[in-house]
């Protein structure tokens, strides 16, 4: 994909914030969930900085997406990963991006098939503000961004495991 | 239309009638949606939305217990309506025709067949007879082509022994009246599977054999030295016609997997049997009961690659 040259925040910079204003809010009882696949990058690196003691894991939502009878099955599914009891634990959300809020429904849905959490919290890399479809809003943002909604933005990661944002023209 | 009647101009599944024919990139894709599938299965609420509102008809033609219920269970953990119907006790003992059985049934907003029929090549025919909105999976059709078993026995395979490539894989016994053999043998030699084996009495295998791509044994201990897999086949009682062994006790002497045969394998071969299974006749108990079987696993895997198809199919 042709990557538009744009000034754009450092996710590196932006995870190392993120954790700043997580970190006095953690309980005892929380636990991570990055969302496939930026959101389990961007759960990898907080992990460390904020509780390395703390249980953390994946969750896919192409099972739960709203766009399956539009566009099918996306072709990439990834396994749940989940290794702690659901039920009355405080979850920590993490995505790369927060856009229409669509994937973080669904994501919320997924959740609640292995039990009843006690709280989930979201936080995100970027929050695409004011393109949300949803009433959904992020508890913590690394940073807000105005992107037309021609374009996309997404979290890459390169081969040492560093992370960067994009930016691509959809056709 | 593509020339693969079970595929889409864009590659993507339309049918699954049969593994022949079918790229090993969509069989991996298969497996991997799969893997997914695992996961929802050990969920504590076992489903997912993706099929909700879909009507999804079990047109059995012919008596299955296990493939009828994993097919069920798997399409209500997709959220999908599942109407069963046993059709030999209905609209064919009054004279309807099968088209007419499925052209009633899609007057009923069906979205999805799964078809089970003793004559080879039904689902086929049910395949080219819909309109384009309904899929057509083909459950087993006579002595041809059972996709979903072969499928899962692959994906229990791919997770038991992690890859395809270096493998010696031996299926035994009765090839000749077995669409689920047929079925594994396209999977195998599509998945790259280097050897591949039929080890079974020359009057059970199939004429011109060796075409498929296997090696022939009819020697237990030769056919299953240097074994990983070994798949063992039901001896298909109600298929026999005439006298094509001599008696059950004697196919168990010869060609029963017992403690002793499955010691020529390799000491991690894994015993396979897509069920249900003649205790005694092709395999000995202590076999199918001991540590290298993963019988009751395949019937496990055998939910979430059904899931995985038909949310393919009906996504596509």
């Amino acid at each position: 994909m042709p990557y538009i040259n744009a000034p754009l925040p450092s996710a590196e910079a932006l995870i190392v914030q993120l954790a700043a204003l997580i970190a006095p809010t953690l309980t005892a009882g929380t636990v991570l969930v990055g969302m496939h696949t930026g959101g389990v990058w961007a759960a990898e690196r907080l992990h460390p900085l904020l509780d390395p003691a703390m249980p953390h894991g994946s969750l896919d939502i192409s099972f739960y997406r709203d766009d399956f009878e539009q566009i099918g099955l996306h072709a990439q599914v990834k396994p749940t990963h989940l290794p702690f009891e659901v039920e009355g634990r405080d979850i920590l959300l993490v995505d790369d991006v927060l856009y229409t809020g669509r994937s973080v429904r669904a994501a919320m849905n997924a959740l609640f098939d292995y039990g009843r959490p006690a709280k989930i919290r979201l936080a995100v890399l970027i929050d695409r503000a004011g393109d949300r479809q949803l009433p959904i809003e992020a508890d913590f943002v690394g940073a807000v961004l105005s992107v037309p909604p021609h374009q996309h933005i997404h979290l890459v990661r390169d081969e040492e495991a560093n992370l960067s944002l994009k930016l691509v023209n959809l056709t | 239309m593509s020339q693969n009647p079970q595929l889409n101009d864009d590659g993507s599944l339309r049918h699954l009638l049969t593994i022949d024919g079918l790229p090993r990139a969509l069989l991996m894709q298969i497996f991997d949606t799969a893997d997914g599938f695992i996961a929802v299965n050990e969920q504590e609420v076992k489903k997912v939305p993706l099929l909700r509102g879909k009507a999804i008809f079990n047109l059995f033609f012919e008596p299955s217990t296990r493939t009828r219920t994993t097919f069920e269970i798997a399409a209500k953990r997709l959220s999908a309506d599942v109407i069963n119907l046993n059709i030999s006790a209905s609209s064919q003992s009054k004279g309807e025709t099968l088209l007419d059985t499925v052209d009633n049934l899609a007057a009923m907003q069906a979205d999805m067949f799964i078809v089970r029929h003793a004559q080879s090549g039904a689902a086929h025919m049910i395949a080219r007879h819909v309109a384009p909105h309904i899929h057509v999976v083909n459950a087993g059709d006579g002595r041809h082509a059972h996709p979903t078993q072969g499928l899962l026995d692959m994906f229990t395979i791919r997770k038991y022994k992690g890859q395809f490539h270096n493998l010696c894989v031996a299926i035994v016994g009765d090839v000749l009246h077995s669409r689920v053999a047929r079925s594994q043998i396209h999977a195998l030699t599509t998945l790259g599977v280097p050897e591949v084996r039929v080890i079974a009495p020359e009057t059970l295998l199939p004429t011109a054999v060796e075409q498929m791509g296997v090696r022939v044994f009819h020697d237990m201990e030769a056919g299953l030295r240097n074994v990983d897999v070994v798949i063992i086949l039901r001896l298909q009682n109600e298929r026999m016609r005439g006298a094509r062994l001599p008696s059950a006790q004697e196919y168990f002497k010869y060609y029963g997997l017992t403690a002793e045969k499955l010691a020529f394998a390799r000491p991690d071969a894994i015993v396979m049997h897509p069920g249900p299974m003649n205790r005694g006749v092709e395999i000995d108990s202590a076999v199918a009961d001991g540590r290298q079987s993963v019988i009751l696993p395949q019937v496990t895997y055998g939910i979430a690659v059904r899931m995985a198809v038909m949310s393919m199919l009906a996504g596509n």
